[in-house]
């Protein structure tokens, strides 16, 4: 019983999370499936924030874990910048032509 | 300042809303697209300017704008090199550093000087995102190799079950370690926890066929979501969680839509499980009408409405660019040329629409499958290009066919249907296709650029 009480902030957020995802993506036609999925994928990459906060944290001396840390910041900022640039690309080439 | 980052993370949050909102059509996904990509922008200097301290090392900062600026170019240069047809194999990599990014952050976090007394929820939850993106990273590293035919399927008895026991061990280690029954560290744990979910991905994806795959990217890409989302609960950040959960949502929706269109279960694809052909009859037994190129270019300049079925093969043949071409020529005549789409058509969901884009074919142009159905009958020539199992009527009136119940293209209902294939080889159900020896359909042997090629030539002349 703590555990709800102490979370239930969290709860209803992932919730109404699960909620507004499934409900904005089941719009999507089928035609943008592909750049929805890179798109996502782009999204996932959020993930980065998580990695700066603990590079921030972790002490100038150990090298194990900044090493560890650099790598997680690099395949973030790859996730994130290769996502949104391909998506980026192939929604240009589903512009209304002239 | 805390609340300026509060109110940060919400517009982020509301940003990738918003993103995954405008793509539901074509005009605005780009707008979509933006705004997303500031939100996240948004988001991580957030996150910086908040945690920033004047004790926070040189040598910290110095790795971390490095790795930044250089995973933007990296991301920018394969993105900008990448083929169409490779996008596949490239969304599959994104994925994999997206769930390489969460299970680093995990063994990070799980060092003792930054754990020190945490709560039980939040080591449970730490374990959670590490196994998923583990998981979503040698997995989806697999699955990339086997886009790209460099990695075979790999289909044993002893994949299978090992990839069941390793999966036994992920649930039940963290188990028996909570109860205190193993005398290790937490942090020694964590790495052992990483490696065997990692061995799980590449046993979990190996031996899933080649014509599956489409689902396990969705379903590895809603993995990659799902481990965000536990290492959000982690920090108690919002967006994190947000974010991954819209992920996950995301793959998990395609994952469901792939499979229904494909006629299998989850649980059969991850088998890698494929129901054995019972019809007797080989394709050399059956009754084909062949119909040379003059033929087509004929049938096609008395047309006034004329479909294509685009499948795989199409895009293998790199023939989408002749296709738009053979289009435009027909629209001058006065002919319509709609493009019906198969839910599976391609590697991925919604491939098939992005090469046709590529080829300059006007989105307006593109009938999804329930849509083409309705007019079926309307069409005088469907030409199915590089397609086999999706116009297989066997699907709807041959109970004993695999295919069966697989939901299919009616081109059988169109007046006149010509098939293009390279042989009379069998389409990756390794199904007969009752199709071919209906009266309304003939088959146009050879490669379908040359043919098509051809057909543009002779209806020049024409």
């Amino acid at each position: 019983m703590d555990f709800i009480n102490q979370h239930i902030q969290e709860i209803y957020f992932v919730i109404f999370c699960i909620f507004i995802g499934i409900e904005v993506i089941s719009n999507v036609p089928s035609i943008l499936h592909t750049p929805l999925m890179s798109g996502a994928n782009a999204i996932s990459g959020v993930i980065l924030v998580g990695a700066v906060y603990m590079m921030l944290q972790i002490p100038g001396d150990d090298y194990l874990n900044l090493t560890l840390g650099g790598i997680a910041i690099f395949l973030g900022t790859l996730n994130i910048s290769g996502g949104f640039f391909v998506t980026g690309r192939m929604l240009k080439m589903f512009s209304p032509k002239k | 300042m805390e609340a300026i980052i509060e109110i940060g993370y919400l517009l982020a949050t509301l940003s990738f809303i918003l993103g995954l909102k405008f793509m539901s059509s074509p005009k605005n996904a780009k707008t979509g697209n933006l705004i997303a990509a500031i939100g996240m922008v948004m988001a991580v200097v957030l996150t910086f300017v908040a945690g920033y301290t004047e004790t926070v090392p040189y040598t910290n900062l110095i790795i971390m704008l490095a790795a930044i600026a250089i995973g933007t170019i990296v991301g920018k240069r394969l993105s900008d090199k990448v083929e169409m047809t490779g996008m596949p194999q490239l969304v599959s990599l994104f994925n994999a550093t997206g769930g390489g990014c969460a299970m680093l952050l995990g063994l990070v976090e799980a060092n003792p000087m930054h754990l020190q007394e945490t709560e039980l929820t939040s080591q449970i939850l730490l374990i959670a995102g590490l196994i998923t993106g583990a998981i979503a990273f040698t997995g989806s590293i697999i699955a990339e190799r086997k886009l790209a035919g460099k990695v075979k399927d790999y289909r044993t008895m002893g994949v299978v079950f090992s990839a069941r026991i390793l999966l036994l061990l992920m649930i039940l280690l963290p188990v028996i370690y909570f109860f205190g029954l193993l005398p290790i560290g937490f942090a020694p744990f964590v790495f052992a926890l990483a490696g065997l979910a990692m061995i799980y991905g590449v046993l979990f994806v190996l031996p899933i066929g080649g014509a599956d795959m489409p689902v396990v990217i969705s379903l590895l890409n809603s993995i990659t979501g799902i481990a965000t989302a536990f290492t959000g609960l982690v920090y108690g950040n919002k967006v994190m969680i947000a974010g991954g959960i819209f992920v996950g949502a995301a793959g998990i929706f395609l994952t469901l839509l792939m499979c229904t269109a494909m006629n299998r279960s989850l649980m059969k694809v991850l088998a890698g499980k494929f129901k054995k052909s019972t019809g007797a009859v080989s394709e050399e037994d059956q009754e084909i009408k062949e119909i040379s190129v003059s033929e087509t270019a004929l049938a096609l300049s008395f047309a006034q409405k004329v479909a294509v079925i685009p499948g795989y093969g199409l895009a293998v043949a790199q023939a989408q660019h002749t296709c738009a071409q053979m289009q435009q020529l027909l629209e001058k005549r006065d002919c319509t040329v709609d493009y019906i789409i198969h839910p599976v058509a391609g590697r991925m969901p919604g491939h098939m629409n992005v090469l046709l884009a590529e080829a300059n074919v006007d989105y307006s142009r593109l009938k999804e499958m329930d849509e083409g159905n309705e007019v079926m009958s309307q069409y005088d020539v469907v030409l199915v290009i590089g397609a086999n199992d999706v116009v297989n009527p066997a699907a709807e009136n041959n109970p004993d066919s695999p295919v069966y119940g697989m939901p299919i293209i009616r081109s059988h209902e169109a007046k006149q249907v010509i098939v293009m294939k390279r042989g009379m080889s069998k389409g990756y159900a390794g199904v007969v296709n009752d199709l071919f020896e209906m009266d309304n359909c003939s088959l146009l042997f050879g490669d379908a650029k040359i043919s098509l090629q051809e057909i543009i030539n002779q209806l020049k002349l024409i």
